[in-house]
């Protein structure tokens, strides 16, 4: 059977030139990076390489950069050891703005703190485009706002989100007031597509994966602004200068270096983008025009290359997402029924589309290993499943 | 997250047995709500066997959720059709997990929500006949009717 994967905003094919980056330190080269000898030595080479390598393509100094072990832990380390290092200057309890649409790496620290009594926050509500207003981020600062956190671009819908005004507007903001506000975004979606330039983006703090960027799983990025004060949020070593301990994932690192020396590529970038768009374009275009009964979830034109996320009326999401399975095409959906919680995505009920579209949401995602053959296929076969499946729903 | 699903309920999935919209039918139960996902309606045509009981004669089902959902649906109709109203009223759910040979902890309460349509649907089915209604099948009827409302009320919100 044909296997089509089109899940790559949950994780990607990793790149045949990213493994070969890191099989040397999975076999001779397995020294601990924190060792004096000559094993260590290597592999210490190895993370300075990558770090370089990350480095020039956020457009930032060396050691502004911080492995982690994924991007969630990266996330949590930006919220909760920016709010740490915030008490430890003295402030009680200061207020975080972020948005209702953000990966749960990002709302839930934020909402543990909010339970502990340690922070204030504002859920800033999208619109029906699913795009975050910069009046609104404005609106939402208070007196005590030490930290705004807005996700590059939504995992669900891909909708972009205006990183780099909103960037602009805290900067002329921060110049004019002693209270500094930090910013973070999480790139985690964007990294293969949008520019990631920090100082582009205003941004503080941001957010890496390696897996979603052909990389390996297990490794995830922290920019940190220089100067910008953080606590650790776990303990036990001196590593990546203390911010983040534990024993360097080297191999997951060079991996990370390698993945992001292939992104970085201005040529190859481009024309992955254009690629993947003409493919993701043919696949909107597709469905909306030959299956009745569908939506497109989120804005069209703020919208990654790669995202598709359409609704099919009178469907729920997991059975579609299983009849592809069976003929060898992998999705996402965001109903409540593959997620084992009774509520469907936040990010869908978020755009207000309502229940019963936010249950019967597909999300297809492209990646630079897709074909235009394989959305063919797709097209051919999902008229077919839908059909089939609306004449067993009660919905009409 | 797709989960382990055995063959059986694939099948049904993929081919289900009686489903569709039944025309005048003896009795209908829709169970389950849009908030959660899972919409479930469920037709029965009643007749009498030789020695004068009610029986189901013919049933059909349609369903709104996900693959076990439909598999729950598709095997229940299979279950009960031909059964007595007595037998279906205390028909136990949980044949339907072993018929189809197992489901995900969590996808438990697509078989009950099955269950539950049969219950309505045969509830409606005496209730319009004007014939006495079996404490216990009254008794699931009004906790329906209560859980209903109070979903409704839990997410007035959105």
């Amino acid at each position: 059977m044909r296997r089509i994967y089109l899940d790559n905003s949950a994780t990607t094919k990793i790149d045949k030139k990213v493994l070969e980056a890191m099989e040397p330190y999975l076999k001779e080269e397995f020294g601990n990076a924190s060792s004096l000898h000559w094993f260590g030595q290597e592999a210490h080479n190895a993370l300075s390489k990558a770090r370089g390598r990350v480095a020039d393509f956020l457009g930032c100094n060396f050691l502004e950069v911080y492995f982690t072990g994924s991007a969630t832990v990266s996330d949590n380390l930006a919220i909760l050891g920016i709010i740490k290092a915030t008490q430890k200057r003295g402030i009680t309890k200061p207020h975080v703005i972020t948005s209702t649409i953000e990966h749960p790496a990002v709302l839930e620290p934020i909402k543990y703190l909010e339970k502990t009594g340690e922070v204030e926050a504002t859920y800033l509500a999208v619109d029906k485009e699913g795009v975050v207003k910069i009046e609104d981020v404005e609106r939402a600062i208070k007196e005590n706002t030490v930290l705004v956190s807005i996700m590059y671009a939504n995992n669900e819908i891909g909708t972009i989100q205006p990183i780099a005004q909103i960037g602009d507007w805290l900067k002329a903001r921060n110049q004019k007031s002693e209270k500094k506000i930090l910013f973070h975004t999480d790139a985690v979606q964007a990294a293969n597509y949008l520019d990631c330039n920090v100082d582009k983006l205003g941004v503080d703090l941001l957010t890496l994966s390696g897996h979603k960027i052909y990389g390996p799983k297990g490794i995830g990025i922290l920019y940190k602004r220089k100067g910008v004060e953080i606590e650790p949020v776990v303990f036990g070593g001196h590593q990546e200068r203390g911010v983040a301990p534990g024993t360097e994932n080297v191999a997951g690192i060079a991996g990370f270096g390698e993945a992001i020396e292939e992104i970085k590529n201005q040529e190859l970038r481009i024309k992955n983008g254009e690629k993947i768009k003409k493919l993701r374009d043919k696949l909107i275009d597709g469905i909306l025009k030959n299956i009745s009964g569908t939506d497109l979830n989120g804005s069209r034109e703020k919208r990654l290359p790669n995202n598709v996320n359409t609704s099919f009326k009178g469907v729920e999401g997991e059975s579609i997402l299983m009849a592809l399975d069976q003929k060898g095409v992998a999705v996402s959906t965001g109903s409540a029924c593959a997620s084992g919680s009774l509520d469907p995505s936040h990010v869908l009920m978020a755009l207000g589309v309502g229940v019963e579209r936010a249950h019967s949401s597909i999300r297809f995602t492209l990646g630079k290993y897709n074909t235009e053959s394989e959305i063919n296929y797709v097209l051919k076969i999902l008229p077919g499943i839908i059909e089939r499946l609306r004449k067993i729903s009660p919905l009409k | 997250m797709p989960l382990p699903y055995s063959k059986k309920v694939i099948q049904h999935f993929n081919k289900p047995h009686n489903y569709g919209k039944m025309k005048n039918p003896d009795g209908i139960g829709e169970v389950g709500n849009m908030i959660c996902g899972d919409l479930m309606k469920l037709y029965i045509k009643v007749n009498q066997n030789k020695k004068g009981q009610d029986i189901i004669k013919d049933i059909k089902f349609e369903t709104f959720g996900c693959l076990a959902a439909i598999a729950s649906s598709s095997m229940l109709t299979d279950l009960v059709k031909g059964k007595t109203l007595e037998e279906a009223v205390s028909f136990d759910r949980k044949e339907i997990v072993q018929e189809l040979g197992g489901l995900p902890p969590i996808k438990i309460h697509c078989s009950v929500l099955a269950g539950d349509a049969l219950i309505e649907a045969i509830h409606d089915y005496l209730t319009k006949n004007k014939k006495p209604i079996p404490e216990a099948l009254n008794k699931r009827h009004q906790q329906l009717a209560t859980e209903k409302e109070e979903i409704k009320k839990d997410h007035q919100v959105c």
